[in-house]
């Protein structure tokens, strides 16, 4: 008995083994830079609160970071500040500042390559040309850090958090603004996003480039360019995200482009001027989606295979679906649309008339912008009304056979 | 003037059709709210309906008002009063009833179910400012319509019945076919000045502009949006109804002029 108790005791000193070093304007360390050449693999560095002028932060052995009190990092506009090369790093607590802009460097707030097992946590990065920076990476979590950009244009900004090449990473939890596009992903596989909040960026609220396999769920985005935009992807799930006022002349609330086999559900799109815009996207299933106040709700173009809308809810929108060229086998049965009027005889809550979701003036809007101005006019509703009576110019076979009579909560 | 102002208003409140078209909106706004609480969509619902019944009935009232109070106005005109203050008189009295009945008709239900606390209430002012104004403006119409056929009852309907149809219906009709067969070029421009000409039509969009944005907003909404939006430009809106409303005003006063009973 007294033996067994020995052998956790000897080991104790075994586990105490890293050191911790702290850095403030008083202490013996002054600098994170010096601090880090201090420290050998697995140490912590403590950084007390203060402005620290440096740049260039090279993190290439497996550390902790943590600042307390919020220490100022300040770039001072000169290059860009944390790059971790070593796997097992985390960095936490920290407020980053003024990187300055350069197209060549693509400079970054945090810079993470050719790594893995990383985590970001609770960081301010403010006025950053990138905000976090990932390539080449894996297993890693970015998580709830602040992101404030000041991007004007698309060309003069970068994005807030970015990632190339990675695999398995995780983006939870961060708050970004003011920046190209709030997430983006390119080569990315395997990874997943969730609760975040993307506001305000110049271009997409989130953006996948050739990424599979991924998976983005509780999001808002909210009066970006365009919502989001997942292209030349594959296998990505959307689920229980809210778009909200992407307004503008070419402002989506979700853009689909090139992707196949990916499932969209339990969405909420709101005030977009374009809900869905859909071009060259095949196998996708759309099911308990709400649709509430858009402009036009879904926009569908060329090369649309196989998508399956069932169990969505329509609400006070201004147009349901646009559509040009083939339909193809697209389905849309079994949804709930405000404007259908039809009957349910046997009180199945199923209605018994088909949906036309695509009305004629879907068709003349498309055909001439301008005929908006004639929106909701007495005309337009003699010509909708005769056009749904019998079809002759909107395409014969987008059809929803079962529509609800009632939205199911 | 005032008192020729009273006597039709008062013709007009003990005729039971002012109390019928009060009635109308009444259940109409009621119903509405009975099927859906969301505010924005009955002001949706609504819209449509003020911008073909608000015209229509002012057109058709403007013009059996006057034919049937012409025995009165006989008398009247018999009278030392100017006979642009006879039928200035009769024509506010008129439109003034007609603007009441709606007024109530739509606002009771809206104030019982609380507009005054809800974020929407520019639009429903918006909407029944709107209203307001096509009940002027068609009531006007209508009377001038009636003060040139006086002798053509008839004539008179059919006339006023057709204005009706051609703002209404007709004008849309015509103004789409023009865009459709134009839309190689670029048509804001024509679009926004051709809105301008119809006083349903530029109601619409006002009204739209505040409840539409998202579509609007899209492709070239932003051109309307921009000019319409802001509050220069509803500013304007209201500036081109009230150029609406001068010019049957104008006309009546000139008729009423010149013409010999």
């Amino acid at each position: 008995m007294r033996n067994l108790l020995f052998v956790p005791l000897f080991l104790l000193p075994m586990y105490s083994f890293a050191n911790v070093i702290m850095v403030c304007k008083q202490c013996p360390v002054t600098g994170i830079g010096a601090a880090i050449q201090l420290a050998e693999e697995g140490d912590t560095i403590l950084v007390k609160r203060g402005i620290y002028q440096e740049f260039d932060i090279k993190i290439d052995k497996c550390l902790t970071l943590i600042g307390q009190d919020w220490p100022v990092v300040e770039g001072g506009n000169q290059s860009e500040v944390f790059s971790i090369t070593a796997p097992g790093v985390v960095l936490e607590g920290f407020q980053i500042q003024n990187t300055g802009a350069s197209q060549s460097q693509e400079r970054a707030g945090i810079r993470v390559k050719n790594t893995s097992d990383f985590r970001i946590r609770r960081n301010r990065l403010l006025n950053t040309y990138f905000g976090i920076y990932l390539e080449y990476s894996r297993e890693g979590i970015v998580e709830n850090n602040y992101i404030k950009g000041e991007a004007v244009s698309e060309t003069s900004s970068g994005n807030a958090v970015h990632a190339w090449y990675c695999k398995q990473i995780t983006v939870r939890g961060n708050n970004v603004y003011g920046h190209r596009d709030g997430i983006y992903f390119e080569f990315v596989d395997s990874s997943w996003i969730s609760h975040n909040y993307s506001e305000a960026n110049v271009r997409y609220g989130l953006h996948f480039m050739f990424s599979n396999d991924d998976r983005y769920f509780h999001n808002t985005f909210r009066r970006n360019g365009s919502g989001v935009a997942v292209m030349f992807s594959k296998r990505i799930d959307m689920l229980s995200n809210r778009f909200e006022h992407n307004w503008g002349t070419a402002a989506y609330g979700l853009l689909l482009k090139e992707i196949y086999d990916a499932s969209i559900s339990d969405n909420h799109f709101e005030r977009n001027t374009i809900g869905i815009f859909m071009e060259g996207a095949a196998r996708i299933k759309y099911e308990n989606n709400t649709f509430s106040n858009n402009g036009v709700t879904l926009k569908m173009m060329g090369g649309c295979i196989a998508n399956h809308f069932k169990r969505n809810y329509f609400f006070s929108n201004t147009l349901d679906l646009v559509v040009e060229g083939n339909t193809n086998d697209n389905s849309f049965d079994g949804n709930y649309w405000s404007e259908y009027t039809g009957y349910d005889l046997n009180r199945d809550g199923v209605g018994d008339v088909p949906y036309r979701p695509v009305k004629l003036f879907a068709y003349v809007m498309h055909r001439c912008p301008e005929s908006v101005v004639l929106l909701r006019s007495f005309f337009v509703d003699l010509l909708n009304l005769s056009e749904k009576i019998s079809p002759a110019f909107t395409p014969a076979n987008v059809l929803d056979n079962e529509p609800l009579m009632h939205p199911v909560s | 003037m005032l008192k020729i102002l009273k006597y039709s208003f008062y013709d007009m409140m003990r005729s039971r059709w002012i109390y019928l078209y009060f009635g109308f909106f009444f259940a109409f706004t009621l119903s509405l709210f009975l099927i859906s609480t969301d505010l924005s969509k009955v002001v949706v619902s609504l819209m449509n309906v003020i911008l073909i019944l608000c015209p229509l009935i002012a057109t058709m009232f403007g013009v059996m008002y006057y034919y049937n109070s012409r025995e009165f106005t006989e008398l009247l005109l018999a009278q030392p009063i100017a006979r642009r203050v006879i039928f200035l008189g009769q024509y506010i009295g008129l439109a003034l009833s007609l603007s009441l009945s709606l007024l109530a008709g739509v606002g009771i239900p809206f104030a019982l179910y609380g507009i005054f606390q809800s974020a929407d209430i520019w639009n429903f002012f918006s909407l029944l400012l709107n209203g307001v104004f096509l009940s002027f403006i068609f009531s006007g119409i209508a009377f001038w319509i009636a003060l040139k056929n006086d002798q053509q009852k008839i004539r008179g309907f059919g006339l006023a019945l057709a204005v009706w149809l051609f703002f209404a219906v007709i004008y849309d009709g015509i103004f789409l076919l023009l865009l459709l067969s134009f839309s190689d070029y670029p048509l804001e421009r024509f679009a926004l000045g051709a809105s301008m000409f119809n006083p349903i039509d530029l109601s619409r969009i006002t009204v739209l502009l505040q409840l539409d944005i998202s579509a609007l907003m899209g492709y070239t909404g932003a051109v309307f949006q921009q000019f319409l939006g802001n509050g220069t430009g509803m500013l304007f809106a209201f500036g081109v109804l009230t150029l609406w409303l001068l010019l049957p005003l104008w006309r009546i006063g000139r008729i009423a002029r010149v013409k010999d009973f």
